[in-house]
């Protein structure tokens, strides 16, 4: 039965953006009504194709940064400098445009409400969106099982949705964490990468049976898995995203 | 034409011609599930089990005193970077299953850290698959696949499974780790099958 529920074929359908947010100076939110958006879940991603006056495409995969809740569908895209997609998203699209998309995809890094076990959540740069997503999905199921999230950034000025982080760590339903990796606010002595003394103080142990979700630039992923690993955690209830300027789905 | 973007223009790269819907890299960039599993060579043995259950069998000694080839070719991964002219080295699929007795019509390919993926095995033969030892003229990093990988650069890179242990011949053409979560179950770059139903 699943498989032929997966099996379906994507087709490419025609959204309208109703919203921009500006995130960060790089980043923004485009909010898409896509009339006839089969639903998705937290974690997937989707295509999005650029078409130009005279027929050349582009096409790119971002994630998804919403919940599904049955009306608009939001992707966040970090302009990639020298990029041809994001640029274009970043700098140009307006509300009321066309925006072609395919989708969703991918059903392996995704949370789903019945799943059994608390929720980690490790996040490098960009690689927020679609953690972003699975909190939205966890806060709409109740805000349960545990779940915390540990965001790597360079900066404050970088942190992505961060007044949304701000109400989601006052809920009491999620622990936030931030590691700032060059400059930290006032009063955040700890300035670094994520390193296995920082997991082992913040993240839930190997006992908890947590599942794990690593999304950022590869490097990111490959340290930071290798030392959830490394900790004892069980390498299948780690899942990875990896993505560079010019890899994967964002 | 559906629709147009407004504002859009592109930067259209000249040259070379790629598949449908891809974009040039000289990057090589890394896309996996999971962590990376760290193989040791002298752990690690790749197995050929046909649809009777008979088992081939090489170690890490007996697979690389087998002829090796240099490889040079084109990849197409499915997230839309392509990146030609790699080069790599190994042994040919043809030359690990010369004396396999086999009628099947399928392969399952599995890895170390339980990744799978099926192919058709007659993608498998006749100089078209190899299972890599080296890239570039060095040892296979454990990132890329290391120590081996399979190599099936006709089709989406997500066939060309990385820290390969073996195949599973079969009659019936099941469905590997990506291709049962919303992937085309063959993935032709040149047809862009990324999609089920492509």
């Amino acid at each position: 039965m699943e498989r032929t529920a997966l099996r379906r074929r994507l087709t490419w359908q025609v959204g309208t953006v109703t919203e921009i947010r500006q995130e960060t100076a790089t980043a923004r939110t485009l909010v898409v009504d896509v009339p006839d958006w089969p639903g998705h879940l937290a974690g997937q991603h989707l295509d999005v194709r650029l078409t130009a006056p005279d027929g050349y495409r582009a096409s790119r995969s971002y994630s998804l940064a919403s919940a599904w809740t049955g009306e608009t569908i939001e992707l966040t895209v970090e302009e990639v400098p020298d990029g041809e997609v994001s640029p274009y998203l970043v700098e140009v699209l307006k509300v009321g445009d066309p925006l072609e998309v395919r989708g969703p995809v991918g059903g392996w890094f995704v949370w789903r409400p019945e799943q059994a076990g608390p929720i980690q959540l490790i996040a490098g740069g960009s690689g927020v969106v679609p953690l972003m997503a699975i909190l939205r999905a966890h806060a709409a199921a109740g805000g349960t099982p545990p779940a915390k999230l540990l965001y790597s950034v360079r900066r404050p000025t970088s942190v992505i949705y961060l007044s949304d982080l701000k109400e989601i760590a006052a809920s009491d339903d999620v622990e936030v964490t931030f590691a700032y990796t060059r400059e930290a606010p006032p009063g955040e002595p700890r300035v670094g990468r994520v390193d296995a003394d920082l997991l082992d103080a913040i993240t839930f142990t190997p006992k908890d049976e947590p599942t794990t979700y690593v999304c950022g630039p590869t490097p990111f992923v490959e340290a930071v898995a290798d030392l959830l690993v490394a900790a004892g955690h069980d390498p299948a209830r780690v899942k990875t995203e990896r993505f560079g300027p010019t890899g994967g789905p964002r | 034409m559906d629709i147009v973007s407004p504002g859009f223009t592109g930067r259209r790269r000249s040259g070379t011609e790629l598949p449908p819907g891809q974009y040039l890299t000289h990057e090589f960039p890394v896309l996996s599930a999971g962590p990376t599993p760290h193989i040791l060579p002298e752990h690690w043995e790749f197995t050929v089990t046909t649809e009777t259950g008979e088992v081939h069998r090489w170690d890490w000694a007996t697979f690389t005193s087998l002829p090796a080839e240099e490889i040079t070719r084109d990849l197409h991964c499915v997230t839309r970077w392509s990146k030609l002219g790699t080069d790599w080295k190994g042994v040919s699929l043809d030359t690990l299953l010369a004396d396999v007795e086999t009628g099947a019509d399928f392969a399952m390919a599995h890895s170390y850290g339980g990744y799978t993926t099926n192919l058709p095995l007659e993608d498998l033969l006749d100089g078209q698959a190899w299972i890599a030892y080296e890239y570039d003229g060095e040892p296979l990093n454990p990132e890329h696949g290391g120590p081996a990988r399979l190599l099936v650069p006709h089709l989406y890179l997500w066939k060309s499974a990385k820290w390969v242990r073996g195949l599973v011949l079969s009659d019936t053409d099941d469905l590997g780790f990506w291709e049962s979560v919303g992937y085309h179950e063959y993935g032709d770059p040149w047809k862009e099958q990324r999609y089920a139903g492509d």
